[in-house]
């Protein structure tokens, strides 16, 4: 526990205002006595004085352990929150692959919360109900043991219950939580894909799918709302029972003179006090279901273990010249379907044959590649979609870690340097851009949030997009929305862009960033990336053979493999793969564009 | 009992949603009773009525029951006790035993039958939202952030529950106070009247503390939906924040926001704890009521000892209801807020509407004709001014020009994902808004540049809404564009299941998948924007196979970013700032020297393969 204080101080109250609170039928009790046995009323009025001033300290107690508990709890989930955080940004893109964002957010947000409620109603006011059901048991077994037996009969019925229905509940709980996700997932999707919805006219075809999800949510939680029910009520039979035994036997003590009047009506009064605990045993056993179930979806993230991270010697990269080399790396991802915890490690391990990972799931997407890059130099990747292009690059960066070999900056193993400071050397123009709600200015200056506005302009005047900016209705101040629906493809490519200028990184990977622009922009942008490029190592994920011109090296993949490697030139004299794509294309198979002097270094 | 006062709601909503604007999670008022958002939630409560009525029924019977009990044990202390009649205090048992069982059947029914109703609405209400969100328009969703309807779907349908069930125990509470003063009443008019007055002050003290508290409340709220914003921006952009670094930035902003969130709960709480002291103090001050007004009763030979015992039970069960309600008031809050979310969105008029008389669009051609389309997403800012285009059935028309000059808005109002403002568009000769959106939608097909898929398997995304597709079509489709053979090579074959948004397949891959699913969909107009850039060469060249195929008979609007295309198409619209600059075959355009030329020229500079082969 991270907050022993707190939680002492929040169980010391709860103690001494649950001895104030069996204090309260004892003054009842003797008032009663006190008219029946001893016909005397001298002492009512301090008698009624004293509960009001039982009950005035009490309170202060009972507020002083509900102001801590929820503390002690608010304070676990604001840690769990930070940490889910940091989890979450920190887990490699294999995890991020796998999860929906929206069941995440759902683990954020309903999982906390549960886990947090429990914490509140589970850890501390549990106490309470143990301490009454103890103090009461002691103060009647005091009175009278017989009858107190026949009043606690009951305890353990009620315990042994709740500890089965918890067990009944979890499982259902865990149903519920599985059957919102799915649904959650269709819901999000249909959102986000709404535009391949209604071109398709689907709307039937999706209302019917989110249906049969909303069902099942509707029939487990169904479920769990009879059990509770079911569960409840029994709890309160028993403890009506219990009052109900205890009036008959004790009648009979009465009768028989063994009890006085007074002491039977203490006794129901004292078993009253159990109300409360037992109405809130069916609550908390719900509770600790919930949060049982809750708590394990939740440890899946905050316990995965990104196979990305810093070696224990890692030392940051420094001064990138930009030698880039891979050496004889192979790379697979995960099978999908594959069980989802990240410590189960899916590319690594028994991967060093990526064959046998082809077997359980998706082939190898990289195998024995090796490439030597120079510092400055420029080299196109090129293959077909799945060739491994996308991979080479993600392993560079360290998205992903390689199955086998070693991918190296300057003679360093990547996987000795630390994370950050590789990821700081590669700068990457994403396929899929993502903009934050925030300003143009802000989405700019993502990687750097203190350059100054002039730095923001010149990499927006170098990614051909300031223009663009300044007409927007705020310029630099616009807030672009969550998918970036305000701007066009083009321009968030060109902001992303402008992002990894500002950066300024030594090695560069261009995937695919000129895309989903015209002909028109596409050459200014090419005549500015020209600028950009130049001192630059930089890896162009090239899908068309424009993008190789320019390059010293090209490297083309096939199926994870690279095929060829060579100045685009002497790949066309070679007549392999190359030459058959530049043909395919219709390139001119002459010299292919004017290559850049002295680029090779 | 209750201080569940964590709001889920995810954040950094806003922006209008129709009718009324400035729906902002960081402004509610806060309303306790919504009339409104109450009496529709009740509309979807009619079609159970029945089920309510007999849970209600339920209620008062198990209310009665606990109302009986300390009468009984009044009547086993004052009737058999204190008279020493044990044959009566053995029928009094029996009686005892008898509304126990009682209780515990109608306790049980009852909430299961609510249980069932509750779930019943949540369900009939989400299925409703989600109905709607397919009839609005696609401006309606390119305006919101899925995030923030996904919240009013998900989120506020689950405050909604919170309040069902409220309601239910409310009701119970309210039920159960009566019950309690009616049986106070037959026992001793005298001492009831004592402890009922105690009510309106209770009642008054109250209302004092909400005043603070509903304030803090209300910051709880929102403190909260700023943490889950920030919490679920970060997870969509995770990719770029991983790569730029920025996770200890974030972590600390992040940190500012979930501090700000404890500081808020911890100020309520210390509010809140107040109450339950508070309530208890009344029940002490009633106690100490009966014992003194009660034992002089006794004492006087007025009541006897057994009303007392049964007046000191009901006392310290009279004023839960109270506290109950008031502990739930940020629930009741919370849940008018979402209510009142909820059925705004319902309301939000689709402006799409079919047209009340709209006739299904028949078999058709496929001729299509622009008339004077003008269109703007703003009043003030038009994307598309007097457009007029005619394509031929079976004919292909390439759609060129400069990004942002309006030919994507212009296949979207083609597909009918918006209206034109001005002019019309006709599909032989049937203006677009007058026939059924739906009818249209099955005859059209679109391809988009950035290809979506859903979860499931690769054959249910490429069968997709045609569920009569039979695996033959399927697996032709699949083949017609080239990506059969890669299928098959998957361990499960075309039983492979997508990840989210397809995420375990390469764009290309992705993208011809959903090139099949156009295929199954076999529409008579096919409206691509050109999506080539992201496959390479030698997928590339398989589309354009497969597209060949794929176009033959049909009538095809392509944006498109290459020569190639454009050269193979029947007509070149070049599109510049709105409106239609040239219209014509790539010959006589080239010819006519204009724009088109000039565009030609440049990409021909770019050394664009195709332009230099």
């Amino acid at each position: 526990m991270r907050y022993p204080w707190l939680l002492a101080a929040a169980w010391l109250s709860l103690i001494l205002a649950t001895l104030l609170q069996i204090a309260v039928p004892r003054l009842l009790g003797t008032a009663i006595d006190d008219v029946l046995a001893r016909a005397d009323t001298s002492r009512l009025w301090w008698l009624a004085g004293a509960i009001v001033l039982v009950t005035a300290l009490r309170g202060v107690f009972s507020y002083g352990n509900q102001y801590l508990a929820e503390a002690v709890s608010q304070r676990v989930a604001y840690d769990i929150r930070n940490a889910f955080y940091d989890k979450l940004q920190r887990l490699s893109f294999a995890f991020h692959d796998r999860e929906h964002t929206g069941n995440l957010m759902s683990k954020a947000t309903v999982d906390v919360e549960q886990l947090r409620f429990f914490i509140n109603m589970g850890m501390v006011r549990s106490g309470q109900m143990l301490l009454l059901v103890a103090g009461v048991s002691v103060v009647l077994l005091w009175l009278d043991w017989r009858l107190a037996l026949a009043a606690l009969a009951f305890v353990p019925l009620v315990a042994y219950r709740a500890i089965a229905v918890s067990r009944r509940l979890r499982g259902i709980w865990a149903a519920v939580q599985a059957d919102t996700g799915r649904m959650t997932t269709v819901l999000q999707e249909n959102l986000a894909g709404m535009r391949v919805v209604k071109a398709f006219g689907a709307d039937d075809h999706e209302q019917a799918k989110f249906e049969a999800q909303a069902a099942k949510v509707m029939d487990s939680s169904y479920t769990a709302a009879r059990t509770q029910a079911q569960n409840g009520a029994l709890m309160q039979v028993f403890f009506w029972a219990a009052t109900g035994l205890l009036l008959w036997l004790g009648g009979r003590a009465v009768v028989d003179g063994r009890i006085t009047l007074g002491e039977l009506a203490q006794f129901i009064l004292y078993t009253s006090l159990l109300v409360q605990p037992i109405r809130m045993m069916g609550f908390l056993v719900n509770t600790f279901a919930r949060a049982h179930a809750a708590g394990q979806r939740l440890f899946e993230v905050l316990d995965a273990e990104s196979p990305v991270r810093d070696a224990p010697e890692a030392a940051p990269l420094s001064n990138v010249r930009g030698e880039v080399a891979f050496e004889q790396v192979s790379f697979a991802y995960r099978a999908p379907g594959a069980k989802a915890s990240e410590n189960a490690h899916g590319p690594s391990g028994d991967a060093a044959n990526g064959a046998a990972i082809g077997a359980a799931g998706f082939r190898p997407a990289l195998r024995d590649a090796s490439l030597r890059v120079a510092p400055g130099q420029r080299v196109a990747l090129l293959g077909a979609p799945g060739s491994g292009k996308t991979t080479m690059v993600n392993l560079l960066a360290r998205f992903y870690d390689v199955t086998s070999g070693r991918v190296t900056i300057d003679g360093i193993d990547v996987r000795d340097a630390t994370v950050a400071s590789v990821r700081r050397s590669v700068g990457i123009v994403q396929q899929d851009v993502y903009l934050f709600s925030a300003s143009v200015r802000e989405n700019i200056a993502y990687g750097r949030e203190d350059a100054a506005l002039d730095d923001v302009i010149a990499a927006a005047k170098t990614a051909q997009l300031h223009d663009e900016i300044m007409a927007l209705p705020q310029g630099y101040d616009t807030v672009v929305g969550e998918r970036g629906m305000t701007l066009s493809g083009g321009q968030r490519q060109r902001l992303s862009i402008a992002r990894t200028i500002l950066l300024d990184p030594p090695i560069l990977v261009l995937d695919d960033s000129t895309s989903s622009v015209d002909a028109a922009t596409e050459a200014r942008i090419r005549q500015a990336m020209e600028n950009v490029m130049r001192g630059r190592t930089t890896f162009v994920i090239a899908h068309r053979l424009s993008s190789v011109q320019g390059a010293d090296t090209v490297a083309v993949l096939e199926r994870g493999r690279i095929a060829e490697v060579g100045a685009a030139r002497d790949l066309l004299a070679r007549g392999g793969i190359y030459k058959h794509i530049a043909e395919l294309q219709g390139a001119p198979t002459a010299a292919p564009g004017p290559s850049r002097a002295g680029g090779a270094g | 009992m209750m201080h569940g006062m964590g709001g889920m709601g995810f954040g950094g909503m806003g922006g209008a949603w129709g009718r009324r604007d400035n729906v902002n999670i960081d402004d509610e008022q806060g309303k306790l009773f919504d009339c409104e958002v109450v009496w529709r939630l009740l509309g979807y409560m009619a079609p159970y009525r029945r089920q309510v009525a007999l849970a209600v029924l339920g209620v008062l019977v198990y209310t009665a029951t606990t109302v009986a009990v300390p009468l009984l044990v009044q009547r086993g202390i004052d009737g058999y006790i204190a008279q020493g009649d044990l044959e009566g205090l053995n029928l009094l048992a029996l009686a005892f035993a008898v509304v126990l069982a009682a209780q515990y059947a109608v306790n049980y029914g009852h909430q299961a039958v609510l249980g069932r109703v509750t779930q019943s609405v949540l369900f009939d209400l989400r299925r409703d939202l989600f109905a709607h969100l397919q009839r609005l328009p696609m401006s309606f969703h390119n305006r919101h952030k899925v995030g923030s309807v996904m919240s009013r779907v998900q989120n506020d349908v689950s405050t909604l529950q919170e309040f069902l069930n409220i309601m239910v125990v409310s009701l119970g509470d309210l039920i159960s106070l009566a019950g309690i003063i009616v049986a106070m009443i037959v026992l001793d008019l005298r001492m009831s009247t004592a402890v009922v007055a105690l009510l309106p002050l209770l009642v008054l003290v109250i209302a004092v503390w909400q005043r603070f508290a509903r304030k803090a409340f209300l910051n709880v709220r929102t403190a909260i939906a700023r943490v889950n914003g920030s919490l679920q921006e970060n997870i969509a952009g995770v990719r770029v924040v991983q790569s730029m670094n920025r996770q200890d930035a974030n972590l600390s902003k992040f940190n500012e926001l979930n501090s700000a969130n404890l500081n808020a709960n911890l100020r309520a709480m210390s509010l809140s704890a107040v109450l339950m002291p508070a309530v208890e103090l009344f029940t002490a001050a009633a106690l100490a009521g009966a014992v003194v007004i009660g034992g002089s009763l006794v004492f006087g030979g007025t009541i006897e000892a057994g009303v007392l015992v049964a007046f000191a039970l009901y006392i310290q069960r009279f004023f839960d209801p109270i506290r109950n309600l008031t502990m739930q008031f940020t629930q009741l809050q919370r849940a008018m807020t979402s209510g009142a979310r909820i059925f705004e969105l319902l309301d939000v008029e689709p402006d799409l509407r079919d047209a009340p008389d709209a006739k299904p669009l028949p078999p058709i051609r496929g001729e299509v004709r622009f008339e004077h389309v003008s269109f703007g997403y703003t009043k003030d800012k038009p994307v598309l001014e007097d457009v007029n285009l005619t394509v031929h059935p079976g004919q292909t028309v390439a759609l060129v020009g400069p990004t942002g000059a309006g030919k994507t808005t212009l296949v979207a109002l083609l597909a009918r994902f918006h209206d034109v403002t001005g002019g019309r568009i006709l599909i032989d000769g049937h203006d677009l808004r007058e026939v059924p959106r739906a009818s249209l939608a099955r005859q059209m097909g679109t391809v988009l540049q950035e290809p979506f898929l859903f979860t499931g398997t690769i054959r249910e995304n490429i069968r997709y809404s045609r569920a009569d597709a039979t695996r033959g079509r399927i697996e032709e489709a699949a083949r017609a564009v080239g990506v059969h053979d890669y299928i098959m090579s998957l361990p499960d074959g075309y039983d492979t299941v997508l990840e989210e948004r397809g995420g375990n397949l390469s764009v290309g891959q992705r993208q011809l998948i959903s090139f099949a699913r156009a295929l199954v969909a076999d529409p008579r107009i096919l409206v691509l924007d050109e999506a080539t850039a992201s496959v390479d060469t030698e997928t590339e060249q398989t589309i354009q196979r497969a597209l060949k195929t794929l176009l033959a008979g049909r009538t095809a609007v392509v944006i498109a970013h290459r020569l190639s295309t454009v050269q193979h198409a029947d007509q070149i619209a070049v599109i510049e700032q709105g409106r239609v600059a040239e219209v014509g075959t790539h010959r006589e355009l080239l010819e006519r020297g204009g724009l088109y030329a000039k565009h030609h020229a440049l990409s021909r500079g770019a050394a664009t393969p195709e332009a230099a082969g």
